[in-house]
């Protein structure tokens, strides 16, 4: 978590120092940014260890649908007034799953697609589960992961085992939940995208932008002038607007989707590792791709620095290379994740409360509903930022690698530079 | 942890559908909206250049004009001395012959006063030459009307001669 903590600080220090037209404009921003990003992270730290604290506390909840198949005794079912468990229910909500909860046990079904060389290509709904409570075609919920089963007929999921081989080598490429939200996302984005691109061409060709025209438009400036243009330099940018411009309003949008409990919106999109792997890599990609000579050069052999010290430095700046993109991918996956476990985590305040009277619920919920509706609204903003500082630190890496290197002298503040970025 | 294990269903998706969106958005969204912003970026520049270059333009007319107006003032002023001078010169000389004339007139005039007056002399000296004449001779006449003042001038007279 320090480390974390760190490499934010460092952002943020970078923010300020070397980004001279934005810094100025942001360092008021900022003071509240690094705030925020120590809040979120404490939150995000508090969540875990009650999280942890949680499943220490009631260990039968877990292992029992897998280690324990032949038992037959659901926990659920054996305890009616089961207690609410806070770290569960913040984890579950954060967490992939095949169906998208709506309420009570009301679920959008969501496509099941398995392939394994064993079975090939299965596909059902995820109804097919009833809330993994029954096996299907030989795969079964476990944890909210597909796992596969020997049994492959339509059995109880307690009544199974499971069969490790299959589950070890099978592809599960269900659309979940966050898969489905990332299909939202993009249409979402498509839809807003050419309409305001039809607004340029064809129906308000040449004149005044109004509407969401006007609205979007300001943005798009924004970032193609105030965060890609500062951070690849003028000469080089235009080639890398498409995809920063999509990686920024594909962030923002995700993340302000999943501010919305309800049925569009509610996953946790950018807060998924993979999501923000897979935008971390694609941003590695580029900048591996259009980096230059004087790029390789400099991480492989710094000119202008002894040998001896090479040794030393090139591991250093070659660990970079990587580490730039791990930050990158670690950074939006915490923040939005941290994000959504403290506003639960305030809202389930509630409902913790309410375990020792119903009173008490009532009575902490005035404060509880103050300090979701609080982290909401910061949430808004981090939603806003996270995209930001992802599309300008992308910017910036690709600056990094497509910048020409003229002079020789001077490296010692270019590396201070380069391991600010890290 | 779970949570920080990525999903290979949801890598798959995301690269697929990122790839799709990137292209998609690139292809019907950012081609237009960007050229769109450029092309009107530009026109607002070449707009306010050509403002600027008609600003110019406005400002080179107007010292092109006060030079203009200065050249004229200029010459108008050299006119107006040379135009003096010449008055002065014709004035000057108009006044030297003027001068030169009226003095050969006056010496005419003086000398045909000279003359006139030379001859007026001679005549008044004439006149009473003659006029003495016939007075000397009236009074001489009355004077000798007698033998008595005849002899008294002849007397006279010779007691004028003196015999020496």
């Amino acid at each position: 978590m320090l480390n974390f903590l760190v490499s934010f600080l460092y952002d943020f220090n970078y923010l300020c120092a070397s980004v001279e037209p934005i810094g100025l404009r942001i360092i008021m921003k900022i003071s509240k940014l690094s705030l925020i990003s120590i809040l979120t992270f404490l939150a995000f730290t508090i969540a875990f260890s009650i999280s942890n604290h949680a499943q220490e506390a009631q260990p039968s909840n877990l292992p029992a649908s897998h280690a324990l198949p032949a038992e037959g005794t659901n926990p659920e079912s054996a305890k009616p007034a089961e207690k609410l468990n806070a770290g569960k229910v913040i984890m579950e909500h954060i967490a992939d799953s095949h169906g998208w909860h709506l309420w009570g046990h009301t679920e959008i079904p969501l496509p099941v697609i398995i392939y394994s060389k064993a079975r090939g290509l299965t596909t059902f709904m995820s109804s097919e589960f009833e809330h993994g409570h029954k096996a299907y075609e030989g795969f079964k919920l476990a944890e909210g992961r597909v796992v596969a089963v020997n049994e492959t007929a339509p059995v109880p999921a307690e009544e199974t085992t499971v069969n490790e081989e299959i589950t070890a080598g099978m592809y599960d490429i269900s659309i979940t939940k966050n898969v489905m939200s990332l299909f939202i996302s993009i249409a979402l984005m498509l839809l807003i995208f050419t309409n305001v691109a039809g607004a340029y061409t064809r129906k308000r060709k040449g004149l005044a932008p109004t509407g969401l025209q006007n609205a979007i438009e300001p943005i798009i400036l924004f970032v193609r002038d105030e965060v890609i243009k500062p951070g690849i330099g003028e000469k080089k940018f235009e080639k890398y607007v498409p995809y920063l411009l999509t990686v920024f309003f594909f962030i923002w949008i995700s993340n302000l989707m999943g501010l919305i409990p309800v049925f569009p919106g509610g996953a946790n999109l950018t807060g998924n590792i993979a999501v923000t792997m897979t935008l971390a890599i694609f941003t590695f990609i580029i900048v591996s791709v259009s980096a230059n000579k004087g790029y390789w050069l400099h991480i492989f052999a710094m000119p202008g620095v002894p040998k001896p010290i090479l040794i030393l430095l090139t591991p250093i700046e070659i660990l970079g290379v990587f580490l730039r993109p791990f930050v990158l991918m670690i950074r939006l996956f915490a923040n939005i994740t941290a994000g959504h476990i403290i506003g639960l985590a305030f809202f389930c305040l509630i409902f913790i409360f309410g375990e020792n009277g119903t009173g008490v619920g009532l009575a902490v919920s005035p404060l509880s509903l103050v300090f979701t509706v609080f982290m909401t609204t910061l949430e808004l903003l981090v939603a806003f930022l996270q995209a930001y500082v992802f599309t300008m630190l992308s910017a910036v890496y690709i600056g990094a690698a497509v910048e020409e290197h003229h002079h020789e002298k001077g490296h010692l503040t270019e590396d201070a530079h380069q391991e600010s970025i890290i | 942890m779970e949570l920080v294990k990525p999903d290979f269903g949801l890598v798959f998706w995301m690269t697929v559908s990122f790839l799709i969106v990137v292209f998609l958005m690139r292809k019907f969204a950012w081609g237009p909206i960007l050229s769109s912003l450029k092309e009107r970026e530009n026109s607002i520049q070449d707009a306010l250049n050509s403002a600027k270059k008609a600003k110019e333009d406005v400002a080179n007319m107007k010292t092109e004009n006060e030079r203009i107006l200065q050249e004229a003032r200029n010459e108008r002023d050299i006119m107006l001395k040379e135009a003096r001078e010449a008055k002065d010169a014709i004035v000057n000389e108009a006044r030297s012959r003027a001068t030169v004339e009226a003095d050969r007139l006056l010496n005419i005039a003086r000398e045909s006063i000279q003359n006139e007056k030379m001859a007026a002399i001679t005549e008044l000296k004439n006149q009473v030459a003659t006029l003495s004449i016939g007075i000397a001779e009236k009074v001489i006449r009355q004077q000798l009307a007698n033998d008595d003042k005849q002899k008294a001038l002849v007397q006279d007279l010779l007691k004028e001669v003196k015999l020496n």
